[in-house]
């Protein structure tokens, strides 16, 4: 199953590639990474997307915990939670289909951040499945560039899944 | 006051209470070495090979608990220290490594002798630093000998760049030392430990495996006391002998894959497994499957990581098992019922005495050859067992395993995890510095040995008069066994072909050799050797070649299926199986 896993770590040199050396090193997978300093500048948050059976998971978090940088890790997979991702995606429309281009990305709610007489590069937010829905739709155009930030999540407020 | 980053190193090394440092120089750590020169203080063991060093560090830790402290070069002084990095990770030996490192400001440019040592062992170190500031130093030094030695303990490496090591600074010294992001659990549950306290008394045919963790959390006596009021028998991994008295009726010596016959058979009959401090390596559980199938498990170590990692637990109890055992003690006494659970024991205990009479550990001896057994057979009737005792890997390290009895946790020294060949001499080397006056023996082969051979002149320099006792059966003896039982007797490169004249070896680095050819032979040089009191000593036993360990479990099998030895071929009722 897939899991969605939320790490606090120490903002230090060498810390990405302690984890990252970790799921490598025992044979982890990680789908998707993304990294940064948090309000504190001396601590960032890594969202890790993996997946594995409970008794792998299990062992991903308490291997993770057990790394001397890191100071929490919370699996978001076990409490409500948002997830959003960003992607810049750069296409080259024919001239007849940029409008359809247009009206595909505005119902999509994403905007354009660049366009030069032959391409669009659009910005898109949203869950796993909205992204891939874009994705599926804006091929047919031609993609040129694709570049996606990885996923962040953070848990709602209240109850816990059971 | 203003220091160098040297001396604040050399401080802070005193200041944890160091008193020797295993050593090695080089470029960029002279300005620490400059400072170590006629330093009454701190006294530096200068070895052969930057191995050697950190082996013997892990040895001089092994023996007394104390962190060992090994001092190397940048690039091939640093590299050459992982496989003792290697070695300690695995058997959670607390040792401090510093490496120098080129100056920061050609870190990254392929410098002479440069290597980013922090990246090569971020894997095989509880944690590393690479101290990139002067004024980051005493407190990284003070964190690491706290990492170390506290939780699951390990070996941390600190990299110092040169001219961190010659930049100058004010010095202050941390005295209180806590990280946010380290806080081990010590305490174990109360609720898990009296959920454990009532299965223990429910049980009819209980056993408790102890394991490393018991030596290092210092819980023998607590584990003694606990098993005498339980009556519960004690089985133990290899790196847990020494955990409970070997000598003990309750013990049944090793288990798993060269485990004795008794140990294994009570653990697969077994209803109740009480594993304390034991990771359940492979070499432990055979195949997992199909391990300990009617047992609850309860199992106690510092190691969340450990518990379900390789096998379902029933009782897990992260914590430390010198408080757990106590407290899972007192519990025991607290609850009634000991008049009731004690005829029960006793049947169990009968029928693992039967076990024991059926199938003991055994070895056809002969007049006319050496057989390997007897001569630690013999080591232990030499010494009385008051020995400390380190071991090379394969079928040596087996054999002292099955053949020396262990009472008192701290006297067995062997690279359990990693399965280093080359550990047993300069560990037994540190072991030797740490206890002068007591009888170590490294219980060593003949392709072994030749790993860190050269650490004779380490021991000849400082006077150690370190015992070796060379199982010469001109193989890599534990390759060939299984090329043997699985690989159709195909011998290949197992046969070592030249071997060295031990005995002049040892004479040519200024060490005393014997040799043994015949088994009356093997008294005389042991008797010999352990008057020796001065320098090392290389006891070269030429034994049978054809000798093989057993049991034994092959490799993926479950941990009943063991292969017996000859005498008692005709009770072997499992078939071999292939290996995987």
């Amino acid at each position: 199953m897939r899991h969605t896993i939320s790490v606090l770590v120490e903002n230090k040199f060498g810390v990405l590639s302690r984890v990252a050396g970790l799921f490598s090193g025992r044979g982890y997978n990680i789908e998707s990474l993304s990294v940064d300093e948090t309000i504190d500048p001396n601590i960032s948050l890594m969202t890790i997307v993996t997946t594995g059976d409970d008794q792998i998971i299990e062992q991903i978090t308490k291997q993770l915990n057990k790394l001397i940088d890191v100071i929490k890790v919370v699996d978001l997979t076990e409490v409500d939670h948002v997830e959003r991702e960003m992607i810049l995606v750069k296409i080259a429309p024919r001239q007849q289909d940029k409008a359809e281009a247009l009206r595909l990305a505005e119902i999509f709610r994403g905007r354009v951040v660049d366009s030069s007489p032959k391409t669009y590069t659009f910005e898109i937010t949203g869950d796993e499945k909205k992204i891939a829905a874009f994705v599926e739709l804006i091929k047919p155009f031609g993609i040129k560039e694709f570049v996606r930030t990885g996923k962040i999540a953070i848990a709602r407020e209240g109850v816990r899944k059971t | 006051m203003r220091m160098s980053g040297a001396e604040i190193l050399i401080e802070c090394l005193k200041r944890e209470g160091v008193k020797h440092i295993f050593g090695y120089p080089g470029g960029v750590v002279l300005n620490i070495f400059d400072l170590l020169y006629e330093n009454e203080d701190l006294q530096v063991i200068l070895t052969r090979h930057e191995q050697g060093a950190v082996h013997a560090a892990d040895g001089y830790a092994r023996s007394t608990g104390k962190p060992g402290v090994a001092l190397v070069t940048s690039g091939p002084g640093a590299t050459n220290t992982v496989t003792g990095v290697a070695t300690a990770y695995m058997d959670s030996v607390p040792l401090i490594v510093l490496t120098g490192q080129v100056s920061t400001e050609l870190i990254g440019n392929d410098a002479f002798q440069e290597a980013d040592i922090v990246g090569i062992t971020r894997p095989c170190t509880k944690h590393n630093y690479l101290v990139k500031d002067v004024k980051d130093l005493a407190r990284t030094l003070r964190e690491a000998f706290y990492i170390a030695t506290t939780g699951r303990p390990g070996p941390v490496l600190i990299d110092l760049p040169k001219d961190v090591t010659g930049d100058k600074t004010t010095f202050k010294w941390p005295e209180h030392i806590s990280l946010r992001s380290y806080n081990p659990t010590y305490e174990g549950n109360k609720w898990m430990i009296k959920q454990a306290a009532r299965t223990i008394q429910k049980a009819k045919r209980a056993v408790i495996i102890a394991g490393g963790g018991v030596v290092l959390s210092n819980a023998s006596k607590e584990l003694r006391e606990l098993a005498e009021y339980a009556q519960v028998p004690v089985t133990m991994t290899l790196m847990g002998l020494g955990d409970f008295p070997g000598s003990h009726e309750l013990s049944l010596g090793m288990l798993g894959m060269h485990g004795t016959y008794y140990a294994n058979k009570a653990i697969q009959e077994s209803d109740l497994i009480v594993a304390v401090g034991i990771r359940f390596d492979d070499r432990v559980t055979g195949r997992v499957k199909d391990f300990a199938p009617h047992a609850k498990i309860v199992h106690i170590d510092i190691d969340p990581t450990s518990i379900r990692k390789n096998v379902r637990v029933d009782i897990p109890i992260v914590g430390d098992a010198k408080r757990i055992l106590k407290s899972l003690l007192n519990v025991l006494k607290e609850e009634e019922g000991k008049a009731q659970w004690e005829p029960v024991r006793n049947a169990w205990l009968k029928q693992i005495g039967q076990w024991k009479k059926e199938h003991p550990l055994s070895y056809v001896y002969s007049d006319s050859v050496i057989k390997p057994q007897y001569v630690v057979e013999k080591l232990y009737e030499l010494t009385k067992g008051n020995a400390i005792i380190s071991t090379e890997v394969g079928q040596n390290q087996m054999w002292a395993a099955q053949f020396f009895k262990y009472d008192k946790p701290r006297t067995l020294l062997t690279s359990g995890g990693l399965g280093t060949m080359g550990y047993g001499f300069p560990a037994a080397m540190g072991a030797q510095l740490a206890h002068p006056g007591k009888t170590v023996i490294d219980i060593a082969g003949d392709g072994s040995i030749q790993m860190n051979i050269q650490e004779l002149a380490t021991c000849v320099l400082y006077k150690l008069p370190v015992k070796v006792a060379i199982l010469n059966n001109q193989y890599l003896g534990m390759v060939r066994q299984w090329q043997e039982l699985f690989y159709k007797e195909r011998y290949s490169y197992s046969h070592l072909d030249t071997v060295p004249d031990f005995v002049k070896v040892a004479e040519g680095y200024g060490a005393v050799g014997l040799r043994a050819v015949k088994p009356s032979e093997v008294e005389p040089v042991i008797k010999a050797a352990l008057k020796v009191k001065d320098k090392p000593v290389f006891m070269d036993f030429v034994v049978d070649w054809k000798e093989k360990v057993f049991p034994m479990v092959p490799a993926g099998a479950a941990i009943d299926e063991m292969i017996l030895g000859e005498e008692s071929e005709e009770k072997k009722t499992k078939k071999l199986r292939a290996v995987k």
